[in-house]
C-alpha cells in the first residue's frame, strides 16, 4: 500500500489506502459488527432482568429443587408429585430418548425394508414402496400423530373391551397391554451371561481372521457367535431355575361391571400417547430412510458388482462384501440425520401430552413462569445431542473415507 | 466351373417370425416384471392381496359409504363412510379462519395475487424473471399485509418534543425525515474520506432510504379498510401467511447468512455459524415456545407483539439457518475461477457476490429451496401448539364442534386435511424435481 504514489502515510491518499485495505475494513467491520451485537444483547438482558422484576421471577436454576406437585403418566425412575421439579425434567427426559430410542429401531427396520422394495424387479412391490415414500413424506408429521393418536388410538374398544393381536397384544382404550417379563432371584446371573457371551464370541472372531490371514480357510465365525449369544444365556436361565417369568395381564370377563377388564398390576401397559407417538415418528422417518437407503445402494455403480460377480462371487457374496460395505458408507452420515430429526419430532409429543422432555418442560414452565431456564434447559439437551452427533459422525466419516491419491 | 450352381441363394431376407406372444405385450411384460421366477410371482400375489386389503377401506371410507350432503351431525350420526356435508359446511372456515364474511373479499385477492405472480415465477420461459421476483419479495408482502390487516398504523413518533409537533403519524416522519438526513450526511462524509464518488454513494442511500419511508407511508396510510384482528385469522389463511412469510423473510437472512459462514472475517464466520448450528439443532417447537413465552420477555416494557407476529419471527429465524445451509451448497458448487475472475476485472466484494457469485448459485438451489419450502409448509402446523388456528388446528377444533360431532367428523377432517397438504406438497415436489432434471442437463454433456 505505500508502494502507491505518493506514499506517506499523512497524505490524503495515505489516508485512503489505509481505508481500502481490506485487511483494515476487515479489522473495522468486525469491530462495528461486535459493538452493534453486544448492545443488543445487553439491551435484552436488561429488558429481560427489568421484565423478571416486575413478575417477581427470581432469575436462576434454583427453582428445579422445589416440590413440582404434578403427577406424570409414565415415568422410567421412581417419581411422585412430591419429587422436585428437577425430578419431573429427568422423567421427561428419559421419556424423551424411551420414545426416540425404540421409534428409531422400528424406523430403521421399516426404513430398510422400503428402501429395498423400492429397488425391487418385482414391479408391483417396487410401486407400492414409492407410494409408500410419496404418500407419508407430504403429508406433516403432527397430522399423522393426529391421526394415530386420536383417529386409530381412540376409537379402539373401552375398559372392559379389548382387541388382541397374535395372542399376548390386547389393545384398548387405556392402551397397548402386553405381557412383562418377571426377573426372580438368579436373574442377574442370565444378564451377566449377556455380556459374557459377546466378550467370547469378541474373542473368537479375532481367532477367525487369524485363522483365515494364516489358512485362507473361514472358521463359522458368525454360527459360533450366535450360537454363544442366544444359547449362553438360555443354559445359565435353566441352570438358575427358570427365574425370569412372564407376567401376563390379567382380563376379567365376568364379575361385577367395574371389576371387568384388565386387573391393574398385572402384565405392563403402554399408554396410548407413547404408542401412537412411535407410530407416527417411525412411519414418518421410514419414508425418509428409505430414500436415504435407495440412493445408498444406488451410488454403488453396477461396474461393482460385476467385477464381484466376473471374480465369482455369488450374489448373496456380492452383496455381503462388495455392495453393502460400498453402500453404508453413503448411508449412515444422512441416515444418522434422520435418527437426530426423529429425535427432534419427538418434541411433538406435547401435542398428544405424552409426557417427554418440551411436555414436561411446558407444565414446569407454566407454572414456575422460569421461561428463560426452562427454555435454556431444552435447548442445552437437543444441542448437545446434536453436537455429539455430529462429532462421532465427523470421526467415523475420518475413518471410512476414501483415500484417494 | 459350370455356368449353373445348384447352390440355392435367396434373394431375400426371410421375414422375421414374430416373438413368442408370452414375451410381448401385456403379457410378455407381466411375465418379466411380475412373474419372472417362482418367489416374484409369491410376492406379486402377497402385494396384489396387500393394495386389496389396503385400498378397499379406503375406497368404501371414502365413497361409497361416505356422506356427501347434510344438514348438521344427524346425516353422519350413523354414517360408517366419510362425512363429506361436514367439510363443506366447514370450507369457508377451513379457507379464511373467522375473517370477517363481507371483509373476505380482501382475502381472495391476495390469494389471487399470490397465484399470479407466482405461476410466471415458476415457469422457466416465462419473462421478466427479475421484476417478478422484486414484486413477490418486496411489494407483494406489503400488498398482502395492508389488505389483510388493513394498514393504517397508527405511528406516534418517539423523541421530538410535543412543543414542536404532537404525537401523531406527522411527529413519526419528521422523526424519520430527520434520521434519513443524517444518515444521508454521514454516508457522504465516509464516502468522501474512502475516496468513493459521493454523489453514487448518495443516490444509492437515498434510494433505500426512500424506500423505506414509502413502505412505511403505505403501511402508515388509511385505505378505508376495516382493521382485522390476527387473532380472527385462521385456517389455509395463517397457513400459508407463515409459509410464505418464513419464506420470504429467510431468504435474504439465508443468503447473508452462508455468505457470512464463508467470509474471511473470523467473528463473523463464527457467529454466523454459531447462529446456524444453534438453530438447526433444536425442533421448530422449542423455537416457537420461545418465541410465545421468551420474546416478550425480550421486550422493553410496553412493547407487545402480536402472537402470530412472533411465530413468525421464529418460523423465519428458523427457517433462514436451513435456508443458509442450503444456499451454502450452492455457493461452494460455484468453481473459484468465478470468483477470481470478479477480482481481477476489478469488483468489490458485494458487486461481486451480486454480479457474478449469488445468480448462479441461487439458480443452482432452486431444488434445494423448493424442498426446504414443503418441509416449511409441512412445519406451519405446529403452530397449532402455541394456539394459533393454522389449517389443521383450525380442523381439529371444528370437529369438536357440538353441531357436527359424531364418530366420523375427526377422521374425515384428518382426511380432507391430509389431502390438501399432500396436493400442495406432492406438486411442489414433483416441481423441485422437474428444475433439478432442467439444470442438470445443461451439465451433462
Amino acid at each position: 500500500m505505500a508502494s502507491g504514489p505518493s506514499g506517506g502515510t499523512s497524505s490524503p491518499r495515505g489516508v485512503l489506502a489505509v481505508i481500502n485495505n481490506p485487511t483494515f475494513r476487515g479489522v473495522i467491520v468486525q469491530l462495528v459488527f461486535v459493538a452493534v451485537l453486544a448492545w443488543f444483547v445487553w439491551d435484552v438482558i436488561d429488558n429481560t432482568a427489568r421484565n423478571l422484576q416486575r413478575a417477581n421471577i427470581a432469575a436462576g436454576y434454583g427453582f428445579l429443587n422445589r416440590t413440582a406437585g404434578f403427577g406424570i403418566v409414565q415415568t422410567l425412575i421412581d417419581y411422585a408429585e412430591t419429587s422436585s421439579y428437577g425430578r419431573a425434567v429427568l422423567v421427561g427426559l428419559l421419556n424423551t430418548l424411551l420414545v426416540a430410542g425404540l421409534g428409531i429401531v422400528v424406523a430403521t427396520a421399516l426404513g430398510f425394508l422400503v428402501g429395498i422394495a423400492r429397488l425391487s424387479r418385482n414391479w408391483l412391490i417396487a410401486k407400492i414402496a414409492t407410494a409408500y415414500v410419496e404418500i407419508i413424506r407430504n403429508i406433516p408429521l403432527l397430522l399423522q400423530l393426529f391421526f394415530w393418536y386420536f383417529a386409530v388410538l381412540r376409537a379402539v374398544p373401552g375398559m372392559r373391551e379389548k382387541w388382541t393381536f397374535l395372542g399376548v397384544f390386547h389393545l384398548n382404550i387405556a392402551g397397548l397391554h402386553v405381557p412383562r417379563l418377571a426377573f426372580g432371584d438368579g436373574s442377574i446371573f442370565i444378564l451377566a451371561a449377556i455380556p459374557v457371551a459377546i466378550a467370547i464370541s469378541v474373542f473368537v472372531a479375532h481367532w477367525g481372521k487369524g485363522r483365515l490371514d494364516r489358512t485362507g480357510r473361514k472358521p463359522p465365525v458368525g454360527w459360533i457367535s450366535a450360537a454363544l449369544i442366544v444359547g449362553l444365556p438360555i443354559l445359565v436361565f435353566f441352570i438358575a431355575g427358570r427365574p425370569i417369568t412372564f407376567d401376563v395381564p390379567v382380563f376379567n370377563e365376568t364379575g361385577p361391571i367395574l371389576r371387568r377388564g384388565f386387573q391393574s398390576g398385572t402384565g405392563m401397559t403402554i399408554i396410548p400417547e407413547f404408542v401412537g407417538l412411535v407410530l407416527a415418528l417411525s412411519i414418518y422417518t421410514a419414508a425418509y430412510i428409505a430414500e436415504v437407503v435407495r440412493a445408498g445402494i444406488e451410488a454403488v455403480s453396477h461396474g461393482q458388482s460385476e467385477a464381484a460377480a466376473s471374480l465369482g462371487l455369488k450374489p448373496g457374496q456380492t452383496l455381503r462384501f462388495v455392495v453393502i460395505p460400498q453402500a453404508l458408507r453413503v448411508i449412515i452420515p444422512p441416515l444418522t440425520n434422520q435418527y437426530l430429526n426423529l429425535t427432534k419430532n419427538s418434541s411433538l409429543a406435547v401435542a398428544v401430552a405424552y409426557p417427554d422432555l418440551v411436555s414436561v418442560g411446558g407444565t414446569v414452565l407454566n407454572q414456575t413462569g422460569q421461561a428463560v431456564e426452562m427454555v435454556s434447559i431444552w435447548m442445552l439437551f437437543y444441542l448437545g445431542l446434536s453436537l455429539l452427533t455430529s462429532m462421532v459422525m465427523n470421526y467415523w466419516n475420518r475413518r471410512v473415507a476414501l483415500v484417494e491419491r | 466351373m459350370s455356368t449353373t450352381s445348384s447352390a440355392f441363394v435367396r434373394g431375400s431376407f426371410i421375414e422375421s417370425r414374430r416373438p413368442p406372444r408370452t414375451s410381448v405385450g401385456v403379457i410378455g411384460w407381466a411375465r418379466a416384471n411380475l412373474f419372472s421366477s417362482l418367489p416374484n410371482s409369491i410376492l406379486t400375489l402377497v402385494a396384489a392381496a396387500f393394495i386389496v386389503w389396503a385400498l378397499t377401506p379406503l375406497v368404501r371410507f371414502t365413497i361409497i359409504d361416505a356422506v356427501w350432503s347434510g344438514e348438521d351431525r344427524a346425516v353422519c350420526a350413523k354414517a360408517t363412510g366419510a362425512c363429506w356435508a361436514y367439510v363443506k359446511a366447514y370450507l369457508p372456515q377451513f379457507i379464511y379462519g373467522r375473517y370477517p364474511i363481507d371483509q373476505r373479499w380482501r382475502v381472495d385477492i391476495v390469494y389471487a395475487l399470490l397465484a399470479l405472480a407466482l405461476v410466471p415465477m415458476l415457469i422457466p420461459r416465462a419473462p421478466l424473471k427479475r421484476l417478478n421476483a422484486a414484486f413477490l419479495l418486496f411489494a407483494y408482502p406489503l400488498i398482502a399485509f395492508v389488505l389483510l390487516t388493513g394498514g393504517h398504523i397508527g405511528f406516534r413518533g418517539g423523541w421530538l418534543p410535543a412543543w414542536i409537533v404532537a404525537p401523531s403519524p406527522l411527529r413519526f416522519f419528521a422523526e424519520y425525515a430527520l434520521v434519513a438526513m443524517v444518515l444521508l450526511l454521514v454516508v457522504g462524509l465516509l464516502a468522501r474520506i474512502a475516496g468513493h464518488p459521493v454523489a453514487g454513494s448518495g443516490r444509492a442511500a437515498g434510494i433505500v432510504l426512500g424506500a423505506i419511508g414509502l413502505l412505511l407511508l403505505v403501511v402508515a396510510a388509511d385505505f378505508g379498510l376495516e382493521p382485522v384482528e390476527t387473532s380472527n385469522w385462521g385456517g389455509l389463511l395463517v397457513t400459508l401467511v407463515v409459509a410464505v412469510t418464513g419464506m420470504v423473510a429467510s431468504l435474504p437472512l439465508g443468503v447473508l447468512l452462508a455468505l457470512g459462514r464463508r467470509s474471511s472475517m473470523p467473528i463473523i464466520r463464527l457467529a454466523s455459524v454459531i447462529f446456524i448450528e444453534v438453530w438447526r439443532g433444536v425442533p421448530l417447537i422449542t423455537v416457537l415456545f420461545m418465541a410465545s413465552v421468551m420474546l416478550p420477555l425480550f421486550l422493553p416494557d410496553g412493547v407487545t407483539f402480536d402472537k402470530l407476529l412472533r411465530a413468525l419471527i421464529g418460523v423465519a429465524l428458523f427457517n433462514a439457518a436451513y435456508m443458509a445451509e442450503t444456499i451454502r451448497g450452492g455457493l461452494q458448487a460455484i468453481p473459484r475461477g468465478q470468483y477470481e475472475a470478479g477480482m481481477a476485472v476489478g469488483l468489490g466484494y458485494w458487486q461481486r457476490m451480486r454480479l457474478i457469485v449469488l445468480p448462479q448459485a441461487l439458480r443452482l438451489v432452486i431444488p434445494g429451496i423448493v424442498g426446504s419450502f414443503i418441509s416449511l409448509f409441512k412445519d406451519t402446523t405446529l403452530v397449532s401448539i402455541i394456539g394459533l388456528f393454522d389449517f389443521l388446528g383450525q380442523i381439529q377444533a371444528s370437529a369438536n364442534d357440538a353441531k357436527w360431532a359424531s364418530p366420523v367428523t375427526g377422521v374425515t377432517g384428518y382426511v380432507f386435511a391430509a389431502t390438501v397438504f399432500w396436493a400442495f406438497c406432492f406438486a411442489m415436489s414433483r416441481y423441485a424435481a422437474y428444475t433439478e432434471r432442467r439444470l442438470n442437463r445443461g451439465r451433462r454433456r
